[in-house]
């Protein structure tokens, strides 16, 4: 228990609260936000909780730069390497296709957005699914309840 | 059984060699070439002849594992854990099989389909998307780097949005449907990334068969399972897993026709087959917090789907909804099988992925083709329209059986072998008897809501005078394909039972198998 | 030729109907006929399946492999062989009164009514001849599939009520308990294919005993044991023809088939006798009978009231299984043939009555007689073979059921037969007695009119049936022994 509250150990994994801590507002905005856009943003937000988490666990202490020294030739030069810790690069490698899968979202979500308020209107979740509603209501009257005492 | 890795040097020669990346690489070179072609006359044939390609590399894939085995892959010659690897053993050769089948006979129904429901100009667009959508999830399932499936699982997703929504040109509700299925999709999606992070920190790398290994050697911890959990919801998601299931319904009811089809006989299946990799290959049985969650979570839930998924099922009153609630109680089945855990089991969930996709896909086409006469799939709309349309109707009557799991149909055949696996588990644990029952007495929710559209096919009287015509010959050759399909793999099991067989026991033993094959890579 | 050639031939030779049917939906007299003459073929396979085998059993004829150890199999054994004989002789009777009953009643959509009833008869072939139970049971919810649309063939709310209640019932039970039962058992013996002297002996014991013969008797849906017989009365809303020999041969019968299969194949006489698991049957099956016959007591339509009877002479038969002895396990066999012979005959006099003068409740019948002397004479014969009076077919099998019932030491369960005698005698005689003996009332024709030749011929010569086969029982019984006779389960 009392590890829980070491200080040292807090600060250890700050970035993981961080990390929470984004994630679950972005997550908030997404399921309260009525506006569609706020609900891209949220989700925006969401997906950049992960991507710093990626980027935080690349990263390893007293590391630097994975950068390697090369010798006049460009070759690697294997004895300055020799000593120095270097991050781990690959989840920022990740992380990259993950950003442009954002992105990719993200536009597709906006474009749609657009097509929705184009359809019907407005770009408030509720106006849509009363909207919605009705039009299901004009179905059913219109189809819904014909099954002719038969069902 | 000894497993000889087939591996492949970076200097392979011939095709033959390269045919898991062409399975990916065709469809996802020809979405492109659509677009730069910009030539609506060009774009269905060539997204057909990718099609057909897929499904002939599958074919020999299928062919080359079927017996056990697998083929290992490494793209660009970079060797895994760090290059990425595609690795096709009989569980995934199956269910790209199955893909591209679809994929394959989908599509010439697709033509009249989409001619009728989507604007003439997003023609070309929309089978690059179609295209991207078959790689998204090819991509997938070929895949053995934990990351590569996440990219793909993104591919399919997102042209799936935009296929959904161009149901919009009936009716605009496709685009809300398309937005609540990308914000569930890729909040999904978010999910199992975060998952693989939490793996990748803890066995620092992302090879299936190489995370496989330093789990075995390191054991569990609470990253691990985190990480378990994460990637479980996540996949949950896009396979509609109750009560994850919410985005379906809709996204099913209102995406042009041809998608549906397409969408529902393959996209929850290549999420399944990930999660299946996920519990059986890299975090494997053995660990107890999988099978816990397969017996705890899985169990319940998949049976709470058979029932309350039919139950709503049977209140439907709109042909097309009502296929679609039914696909989420069938997930159930699909689940139950999974995680009743024994070969047996496993086997009935990879036997009824493969016969629900072709029967639901024979389905949504009848219901297709009845649109495209009537103008919609309420019961009201179709009235009659079994007797009009009496191929369409015979077709959509051998789908419905073989969806309840009338004997003689493909259906029967993964009830049977479910049923089977819980009688199997039932002398060490009596609650398997009624697991058992639960799927026949859930069979009959079955009848319930097929019987009501047979009625309504052909026992209402028609709503307008216009005698319907029968469906042109393009959407018929579809339907009837599959449904004899239906009925063959109902009689004739050899096929894919045994490549079913095959699959349940390499992913039981799988991980054991990995373990051996890492060592022959390295 | 061949018996396996001939097994085939006589499943297929129905199928020949169905074709025609489609081909010729508008052709009356060409599609009629072909029917005729594929259910004169499908006869004359069964008969020369009965030259070549006589009693005796045939290998299994593999047709393939479903799973291993699964196989769609056929095979000829006596008490298959008697139901194929039945069903197909009494199917071209049955054809020849359906085209009169379909003309003289101006009902719809002859052609698809023809080819289901072919369907029917195919599958019936299926379940006769199947050596397995998984081949038993694929054909019998194809039966049942193809039955659904003759039971709602008019098209009427209350045909498609009843016919739901039909499907509701019949898929629900095969599919929840039957279907259940088979697999259960596939897993307790790794084999399902019908073994003289049963397979679950030694495989199961204790509680799954009762509990496995329970999922298979209430499965067994179309045998219409109390309380799942609801279906039986629902499906008379269909034309009489599909009635006579559906569901008072086909269809009742492939269910009492199934049971006696599965009684005497499945479990085994001897183990059932054993383990005393079938006692309970024995008393359901007791009660259906009184039961069923005090509700057909209070039925004024005709049909309907004869559907009630035909479920209490069902309960004969699976008592007969639950008695679990040798001559319970005959007299039920040889029911089958004898209950079908009668019974048959009431539902075609039924379907004559109502073709003529469109009569269905027993209360307008009476005086009738003297309109329709032929009609009502083939009831009463009928009438009087169900009751089980010598000397007519029907006396045979009681007879035998009360040796069973003696030999298992039973004997409330004589009482029971007796009972229900009086009980036959009680709801049938008075409809030919007040046809006869009371004065018609105003209104209703007193003079000689009936119906016409083609739908009052094939109930006269069911009704000769029932007096010939009481002097041909002995053989029937010879030919059904060799289902008791050859060995236990200790003999294997």
């Amino acid at each position: 228990m009392s590890e829980l509250f070491d200080l040292r150990f807090l600060a250890d994994h700050a970035h993981y609260f961080l990390f929470i801590v984004l994630m679950m507002t972005g997550l908030y905005i997404v399921v309260d936000k009525t506006n569609l856009v706020k609900k891209i943003v949220g989700l925006n937000i969401f997906q950049v909780s992960v991507f710093m988490f990626y980027i935080s666990i690349g990263k390893v202490s007293g590391g630097t730069a994975p950068i390697l020294p090369m010798d006049d030739k460009f070759h690697v030069d294997t004895e300055a390497m020799a000593g120095i810790a270097y991050s781990n690069p690959l989840p920022h490698v990740l992380i990259l296709t993950a950003i442009v899968v954002g992105i990719a979202t993200t536009s597709l979500g906006l474009a749609l957005i657009v097509r929705i308020r184009e359809a019907f209107d407005t770009i408030d979740e509720e106006d849509i699914t009363h909207i919605e509603q009705d039009m299901t209501r004009e179905d059913n009257a219109k189809h819904g309840n014909a099954m002719g005492g038969m069902a | 059984m000894a497993v000889e890795p087939h591996t492949v040097e970076h200097t392979a020669r011939t095709l033959m060699d390269h045919l898991p990346v062409l399975q990916v690489l065709i469809p996802f070179c020809t979405g492109p070439i659509i677009v730069f072609l910009g030539s609506r006359r060009l774009a269905w044939p060539l997204a057909f002849v990718a099609s057909a390609l897929s499904l002939i590399v599958s074919l020999m894939l299928l062919w080359q594992v079927k017996d056990g085995g697998y083929i290992a892959y490494t793209l660009g010659g970079w060797e895994p854990p760090l290059g990425i690897e595609y690795r096709i053993d009989a569980a995934n050769a199956f269910v790209l099989m199955l893909i591209s089948l679809i994929g394959t006979i989908t599509l010439p129904y697709a033509l009249i389909s989409v001619a009728d429901e989507i604007k003439r100009r997003d023609h070309t667009l929309f089978y690059a998307c179609w295209m991207l959508c078959f790689t998204g999830l090819l991509g997938m399932v070929a895949t053995a780097d934990a990351f590569n499936v996440f990219v793909f699982l993104e591919i399919s997703s997102l042209s799936t949005y935009v296929l959904v929504a161009m149901g919009a040109d009936r009716d605009r509700r496709a685009l809300t449907a398309a937005y609540d299925y990308l914000i569930m999709g890729t909040i999904g999606a978010t999910f199992f990334v975060i998952g693989l992070g939490m793996i990748y920190m803890a066995t620092g790398t992302l090879n299936m068969a190489d995370i496989a290994d330093r789990l075995a050697d390191q054991g569990a911890n609470r990253t691990v399972r985190s990480g378990f959990a994460f990637v479980i919801v996540g996949m949950g998601l896009k396979i509609a897993m109750f009560p994850l299931h919410l985005w379906l319904p809709k996204a099913y009811v209102f995406a042009p026709s041809a998608v549906t089809v397409f969408l529902a006989a393959t996209a929850t299946k290549a999420a399944i087959y990930v999660m299946l990799r996920f519990t059986f290959s890299v975090y494997r049985p053995e660990f107890t917090y999988a099978t816990n969650t397969l017996e705890m979570i899985f169990l319940p839930l998949a049976v709470i789907a058979m029932f309350s998924a039919s139950f709503v099922a049977a209140f439907q009153t709109n042909f097309k909804r009502m296929l679609a609630y039914s696909s989420v109680a069938q997930i159930g089945y699909i689940l139950l099988g999974v995680a009743i855990l024994n070969e047996t089991g496993l086997t009935a969930g990879i036997v009824h992925l493969f016969n629900h996709g072709i029967t639901k896909a024979l389905m949504f086409m009848g219901v297709g083709a009845f649109v495209l006469r009537a103008g919609g799939s309420f019961y009201a709309q179709i009235a009659g329209l079994g007797r009009q349309m009496p191929l369409t109707g015979a077709a959509l009557v051998i789908g419905g059986l073989s969806l309840i799991g009338v004997p003689g149909t493909a259906g029967f055949i993964s009830k049977w072998y479910l049923v089977q696996a819980a009688f199997e588990r039932a002398p060490d644990n009596p609650m398997y008897l009624a697991i058992a029952v639960s799927v026949v007495l859930s069979s009959l929710l079955a009848v319930v809501y097929v019987w009501r559209a047979f009625e309504a096919m052909y026992l209402m009287a028609p709503a307008t005078d216009i005698r319907a015509k029968e469906a042109p010959l393009l959407m018929l050759v579809p339907m009837w394909v599959l449904a004899i399909a239906c009925i063959w793999f109902g009689i004739d099991t050899d096929l894919i039972a045994g490549a079913a067989a095959q699959a349940a026991a390499g992913l039981f033993e799988g991980s054991q198998g990995m373990l051996e094959m890492k060592g022959a890579v390295h | 030729m061949d018996t396996t050639t001939a097994i085939f031939a006589a499943m297929l030779m129905p199928l020949v109907a169905l074709g025609g049917n489609m081909a010729f939906a508008h052709r009356e007299n060409l599609r009629d006929g072909l029917t005729f003459a594929s259910a004169l073929g499908t006869f004359g396979f069964v008969l020369v399946i009965l030259c070549n085998v006589g009693n005796g059993t045939t290998e299994a004829v593999t047709l393939l492999t479903v799973f291993p150890g699964i196989d769609i199999a056929f095979n000829v054994e006596p008490l298959g062989l008697l139901f194929a004989i039945v069903a197909s002789g009494l199917w071209i009777l049955t054809h020849i009164y359906g085209v009169g009953y379909m003309r003289g009643n101006n009902e719809k959509h002859h052609a698809r009514f023809f080819a289901c009833f072919a369907v029917a008869i195919s599958s019936v072939m299926g379940i006769a001849f199947s050596s397995n139970m998984f081949t038993l049971f694929l054909f019998y919810e194809i039966l049942t599939v193809s039955t659904y649309p003759l039971v709602a063939h008019k098209g009427t709310p209350e045909a498609i009520r009843g016919a739901r209640t039909y499907l509701a019932i019949l898929i629900g039970t095969s599919i929840a308990l039957q279907l259940t039962a088979v697999i259960w058992t596939f897993v307790l013996t790794g084999t399902l294919d019908f073994t003289q002297g049963g397979i679950l002996a030694g495989k199961a014991t204790g509680w799954v005993v009762p509990v496995l013969l329970g999922l298979y008797a209430f499965g067994i849906g179309k045998a219409a044991l109390m309380p799942f017989h609801k279906w039986l009365p629902a499906a008379m809303v269909a034309p009489t023809p599909v009635s006579a020999l559906l569901h008072a041969v086909a269809v009742v019968k492939a269910g009492v088939f199934t049971m006696l299969k599965v009684g005497v194949y499945i479990f085994g006489i001897d183990f059932l006798a054993q383990t005393g698991a079938s006692e309970w049957l024995m008393w359901l099956a007791a009660y259906s009978i009184i039961a069923a016959s005090v509700v057909a007591m209070y039925q004024d339509n005709l049909k309907k009231r004869l559907a009630y009877s035909t479920i209490s002479q069902l309960s004969y038969i699976t008592l007969g299984m639950a008695l679990a002895s040798s001559a319970g396990a005959l007299g039920g066999g040889l029911h089958i043939a004898m209950h079908a012979m009668g019974k048959i005959t009431l539902f075609m006099c039924a379907g004559a009555i109502y073709v003529r003068y469109h009569k269905t409740e027993i209360s307008d019948m009476v005086g009738l007689g003297r309109a329709m002397p032929i009609t009502f004479i083939a009831f009463l014969i009928g009438a009087l073979s169900i009751i089980g009076l010598p000397p007519l077919g029907g006396s045979w099998p009681k007879f035998l059921l009360m040796i069973g019932a003696l030999d298992s030491g039973y004997i409330i369960i004589i009482a029971v037969l007796a009972l229900s005698s009086l009980l036959n005698v009680a709801y049938l005689i008075p409809i030919v007695a007040r046809a006869f003996f009371l004065p018609a009332p105003e209104g209703q024709p007193n003079t000689y009119g009936e119906a016409p030749l083609l739908v009052w011929l094939p109930p006269a010569l069911t009704a000769a049936g029932c007096v010939i086969l009481f002097f041909y029982a002995g053989v029937l019984q010879d030919f059904l022994a060799p289902i008791v006779t050859t060995g236990g389960y200790d003999a294997q």
